[in-house]
C-alpha cells in the first residue's frame, strides 16, 4: 500500500481533501506532516496541498518554503522521491526552486473558482501514465496562477517535455480563449527535468469522489500507484 | 543599530495588473497626465548590529532570499544608524 505524506502548513486548507481522496477514494495510506516536523514518516509520496500558507503574505508560498519540513521535502525530491504540489503547493515548489518559474496574479486580478479542461501534453510521466484520455476536466481555485518564466526556461520546459497540463477547450484546443489566468503557454502543470516532482494549479483531490460528479482527478493518483507498483514499490 | 528600508519592484518586463487597475481609478478621478502606474512593496526593519558591513550583508541576504524573488522582482535598499532604545 502506498503511503502519502500530506504536509500541513499554517493556512493549508486542502490537506483534509487530499487525505480523503487518497485514503477513502483511492484506498491508500496517508499521514499528516506538520510543517515544523522534519521527518517524513517513511512516506512514499509527498503532497504539498492547496491553501493559503502563511496568509499568502509577501508572495504565495514564499514563507512556507522555509518551514523546517521543506528541507526534508527538498532532500526527498533530490533523491528521486515523488512530490506533488497542488495549487498553493505548486507555488511553494516554485519558491523552493524544485520547479522553475513564478506565479503572478491572475491577469483578471480575480480569484477564479471554476472547472477547466486540461490538455494532457505528456501522458508518459509518473503522474499521468494512467490518464485514459487526451483531455481531462478539473476544478481550479486560485488568484495567483498566472505562470511566468523567462524565454530560456520556457524553451527548456518544451524541449524536455516538462509541460504536463495546459488549459484547453473540451476538445483539447489550446488557445488564449481557454486561458483562465494569463499563464504563459496556457501552462497549468509541469514536472521537473527528472520527472519526479509535479506542480499543478488544478485540484485533482477535489475530483476523486463520484458523489462530486467528476472523478478525473483520481487518474493522477492512479498513475502514481501504477508507477510505484511497476517500480517494485 | 541600523534601520533599513527595502523597496521591491516588479521587473519592468513583468505585467502589473494591479498597477493597471489602480490607474483606471486615476483616470476616473480625472488624472489625465498619469501613466505607467506600478505597484511594489515597501518593507522596513531594524538590524541589531553596529558593524556596517554585517548590516549591509544581512539586508542584502534578507532581500535576496526572502523579500524579493529575482525571477520577477528587483530590490533597492537604504539604511541609517539609529540610537538604541
Amino acid at each position: 500500500m502506498i503511503k502519502y505524506g500530506i504536509v500541513v502548513f499554517p493556512g493549508s486548507n486542502c490537506d483534509n481533501d487530499a487525505f480523503y481522496a487518497v485514503t477513502k477514494n483511492l484506498g491508500n495510506d496517508a499521514v499528516f506532516l506538520w510543517h515544523k516536523e522534519t521527518g517524513l514518516q517513511n512516506s512514499d509520496v509527498i503532497i504539498l496541498p492547496g491553501g493559503f500558507s502563511y496568509g499568502d503574505y509577501l508572495r504565495t508560498g514564499s514563507i512556507a518554503r522555509f518551514s523546517p519540513i521543506m528541507n526534508s521535502v527538498i532532500d526527498f525530491a533530490k533523491k528521486g522521491g515523488i512530490v506533488i504540489g497542488i495549487c498553493n503547493g505548486f507555488q511553494i515548489l516554485l519558491e523552493a526552486g524544485l520547479l522553475p518559474g513564478v506565479m503572478l496574479k491572475n491577469k483578471s486580478l480575480k480569484f477564479i473558482c471554476d472547472d477547466v479542461y486540461l490538455k494532457v501534453e505528456n501522458r508518459n510521466t509518473i503522474f499521468t501514465n494512467a490518464i485514459p484520455s487526451p483531455v481531462i476536466k478539473l476544478p481550479i481555485a486560485h488568484a495567483e496562477g498566472n505562470y511566468f518564466a523567462d524565454e530560456k526556461t520556457l524553451e527548456e520546459l518544451i524541449n524536455n517535455n516538462q509541460i504536463v497540463f495546459r488549459y484547453s477547450s473540451p476538445d483539447g484546443e489550446v488557445s488564449e480563449e481557454f486561458n483562465p489566468n494569463g499563464s504563459l503557454l496556457n501552462i497549468a502543470g509541469l514536472i521537473n527535468k527528472e520527472g519526479n516532482v509535479l506542480g499543478m494549479m488544478p485540484h485533482p483531490e477535489r475530483s476523486c469522489d463520484p458523489v462530486l460528479g467528476n472523478t478525473d482527478g483520481s487518474f493522477i493518483f492512479e498513475s502514481i500507484q501504477k508507477s510505484l507498483i511497476t517500480a517494485g514499490g | 543599530m541600523y534601520k533599513a528600508t527595502v523597496i521591491v519592484k516588479r521587473r519592468p518586463t513583468i505585467l502589473d495588473p494591479e498597477g493597471k487597475a489602480v490607474e483606471q481609478g486615476a483616470k476616473l478621478l480625472g488624472f489625465n497626465n498619469i501613466s505607467d502606474t506600478r505597484i511594489g512593496k515597501y518593507i522596513e526593519f531594524y538590524v541589531n548590529s553596529d558593524n556596517i558591513d554585517t548590516v549591509e550583508k544581512e539586508i542584502k541576504e534578507y532581500a535576496e532570499k526572502l523579500l524579493s524573488n529575482p525571477i520577477m522582482e528587483d530590490y533597492e535598499y537604504t539604511f541609517e544608524k539609529v540610537e538604541n532604545d
